[in-house]
């Protein structure tokens, strides 16, 4: 499921950048960073990137998740700052929605 | 051309319903919601059995959108309670339930349309204020201020979604003859109404007026605003 899910990001944050100046680089891959001290997005492109994740998911998956829920947002460590962060959180999700 | 579709909550009765009539009529594939069955039926209208203040039974109503139609044109947060009493004889179980249905319920549709509307660049949202609010209203502070908060919310979303071509407006209804009102005595609403520039009982027809403004293609420039009816 990991390499299906970092698919999603990946393509999610493929069309985000078409959106960007500053593009984030995506070529390196789990490390690219998104949101956050080091990231690329802003806020406006960050919805962009949640509501494409949370479409493909649902998509793929027939789950609808919501990316930015309570744990994502008081984590110390933002899910959103980088592919792999994010692609790890929403594997969690997926977990606990598959064991509710 | 694709047929709009439009969500409007609280459907079962009322204004909800006239709206859902309304823009099926005008060619709107119209999805609709409310917490009790509805003893009617429309052809082009699918309705939920949804509590809008529910957050997963609204997640799983916008899935099916997502699933069935693939988009969303127009929200109409119409769905709305309101309860007449002094505040000091308010049980909080009565402030909680206007909170969660006007404030809430709306939120959670906002956030959740919106997420359809961005993947398409575009989209209407129309929030229902009261003129209740303006007019300060005794015997119904929690509806007015919940209201408040409706206001106040189009007026920060409308900024928000700007970037994705969202508008989000509010209409604010004078008093109509729905259910929402047949409990406040006669005499009270006559000197409600007498307070209006028109003093008069409002019709879902001038609600629909204004929504229909709203809802025009043309009026993409026009976000953020809340229209009072009734010249309040």
């Amino acid at each position: 499921m990991h390499q299906e899910i970092l698919n999603i990001v990946t393509d999610s944050v493929k069309q985000t950048n078409q959106l960007l100046k500053n593009k984030a680089p995506i070529e390196q891959g789990e490390n690219c960073p998104l949101f956050g001290s080091n990231g690329y997005l802003d806020s406006m492109s960050l919805v962009s990137l949640v509501v494409s994740v949370e479409e493909k998911i649902e998509k793929q998956f027939n789950t609808p998740l919501i990316l930015a829920d309570e744990k994502a947002m008081s984590q110390k460590r933002s899910p959103f700052a980088t592919v792999g962060t994010l692609t790890t959180y929403i594997e969690e999700l997926m977990r606990e929605v598959s064991h509710a | 051309m694709h047929k709009p579709v439009t969500l409007i909550t609280g459907t079962r009765k009322g204004i909800g319903k006239y709206l859902a009539e309304h823009y099926v009529n005008k060619g709107h594939i119209v999805v609709g919601c409310s917490r009790s069955p509805i003893d009617w039926k429309l052809n082009h209208y699918t309705h939920f059995e949804t509590d809008v203040a529910d957050e997963n039974s609204v997640r799983q109503l916008f899935q099916m959108i997502r699933k069935n139609f693939g988009r969303l044109d127009n929200l109409i947060n119409n769905a709305g309670i309101a309860s007449m009493n002094h505040m000091a004889l308010t049980p909080l179980s009565t402030v909680n339930n206007i909170l969660n249905t006007n404030v809430i319920g709306t939120f959670l549709f906002c956030r959740e349309a919106t997420k359809l509307m961005i993947s398409k660049n575009q989209g209407r949202i129309v929030n229902f204020t009261t003129v209740a609010t303006p007019l300060k209203l005794e015997g119904e502070a929690i509806y007015a201020a919940s209201k408040a908060a409706v206001g106040s919310l189009t007026e920060v979303l409308a900024r928000e979604l700007a970037p994705y071509n969202i508008t989000v407006n509010a209409v604010g209804p004078t008093p109509i003859e729905t259910d929402l009102i047949k409990s406040v005595p006669k005499e009270k609403m006559q000197r409600l109404i007498a307070r209006q520039a028109i003093s008069r009982f409002g019709t879902c027809e001038d609600v629909a007026n204004v929504i229909d403004f709203f809802l025009n293609p043309k009026s993409d420039f026009i976000t953020g605003q809340n229209i009072y009816l009734g010249g309040v």
